[in-house]
């Protein structure tokens, strides 16, 4: 247990609803080489902070990569 | 995403072009008879392959399973999947391949009956707990103190939250609940759950700052 688990990320983020809306085209941007994080800012830091979103992108990832 | 031209502005327009590959999928979905049935059935094999690949990444997180109930619930999530996309085909707008846009619907519906089973009968601690579960041996003597002043600045701040967020930002980051799991015992909604996070871990790092200490971002 890391005690920064308990803050989470201390940038702006977005919710969960916003991270699932965005989350193909944050992939497939990745996997193309493009600035994700620039095309939709506040990705990132949600995955950092939210657990089952970040499981969630590396299924996505992992799925499109096989 | 295209470039249009408004007055002597140029602007970007947010609807992107549908890949030929996308657009068939949706002409497909949205006909009649043969055609929508063929496109209905193609689609619920890529959804139910998404389903089984996120079910056998989950395999070994998963005990006490009877014969059968992986495929069981990867089949059921395929189905949930493929009435929620066609619930929400409109709001495709071609923002990624089709297939991507569904696959994620997959993965979601998989994971969340997954994580669900995982504590399913599991009693949930919805106290502080675990708060007592940092630890501190592998540091330094200096580092020990370091870490105990941030520690004992972190409790008193969680102290000072609303028993609601105190409840929620234990039981996700100490305790280790999944949200959708906190989500379906607490009545709520996976989105209203990490904002009442987000804004509890908001006042805490403002308490531990406010005490000169550092938290990384």
């Amino acid at each position: 247990m890391n005690v920064n688990q308990l803050f989470g990320p201390g940038g702006p983020e977005v919710g969960c609803d916003e991270c699932f809306e965005q989350l193909d085209r944050f992939v497939e941007l990745e996997l193309s080489g493009a600035d994700a994080d620039a095309a939709l800012p506040g990705l990132r830091s949600h995955l950092q902070g939210c657990p089952a979103c970040r499981e969630e992108h590396e299924s996505l990832v992992a799925l499109l990569s096989g | 995403m295209t470039a249009v031209t408004v007055g002597s502005v140029t602007a970007v327009d947010p609807r992107p072009i549908l890949d030929d590959d996308s657009r068939a999928w949706l002409h497909d979905l949205r006909a009649d008879g043969q055609a929508r049935e063929a496109a209905l059935a193609r689609l619920h094999a890529l959804l139910l392959k998404a389903a089984r690949f996120e079910a056998a990444r989950r395999r070994a997180t998963l005990t006490q399973l009877r014969p059968g109930e992986l495929d069981d619930i990867a089949a059921e999530a395929a189905d949930d999947a493929l009435v929620s996309i066609l619930a929400r085909l409109d709001d495709f707008r071609g923002a990624s391949r089709f297939t991507t846009w569904a696959y994620k619907f997959a993965l979601l519906e998989t994971a969340v009956k997954l994580r669900k089973r995982a504590w399913q009968g599991r009693e949930i601690p919805l106290d502080d707990e675990g708060w007592t579960g940092f630890a501190t041996g592998t540091l330094g003597p200096s580092g020990a103190a370091e870490q105990r002043e941030l520690l004992t600045a972190v409790q008193e701040g969680i102290a000072e939250l609303t028993p609601h967020q105190r409840r929620v930002l234990v039981a996700l980051t100490l305790n280790g609940v999944p949200i959708d799991v906190l989500a379906d015992r607490l009545g709520t909604t996976r989105g209203a759950l990490y904002k009442t996070l987000h804004d509890a871990r908001k006042r805490l790092r403002a308490f531990v700052a406010a005490r000169g200490l550092e938290v990384d971002s």
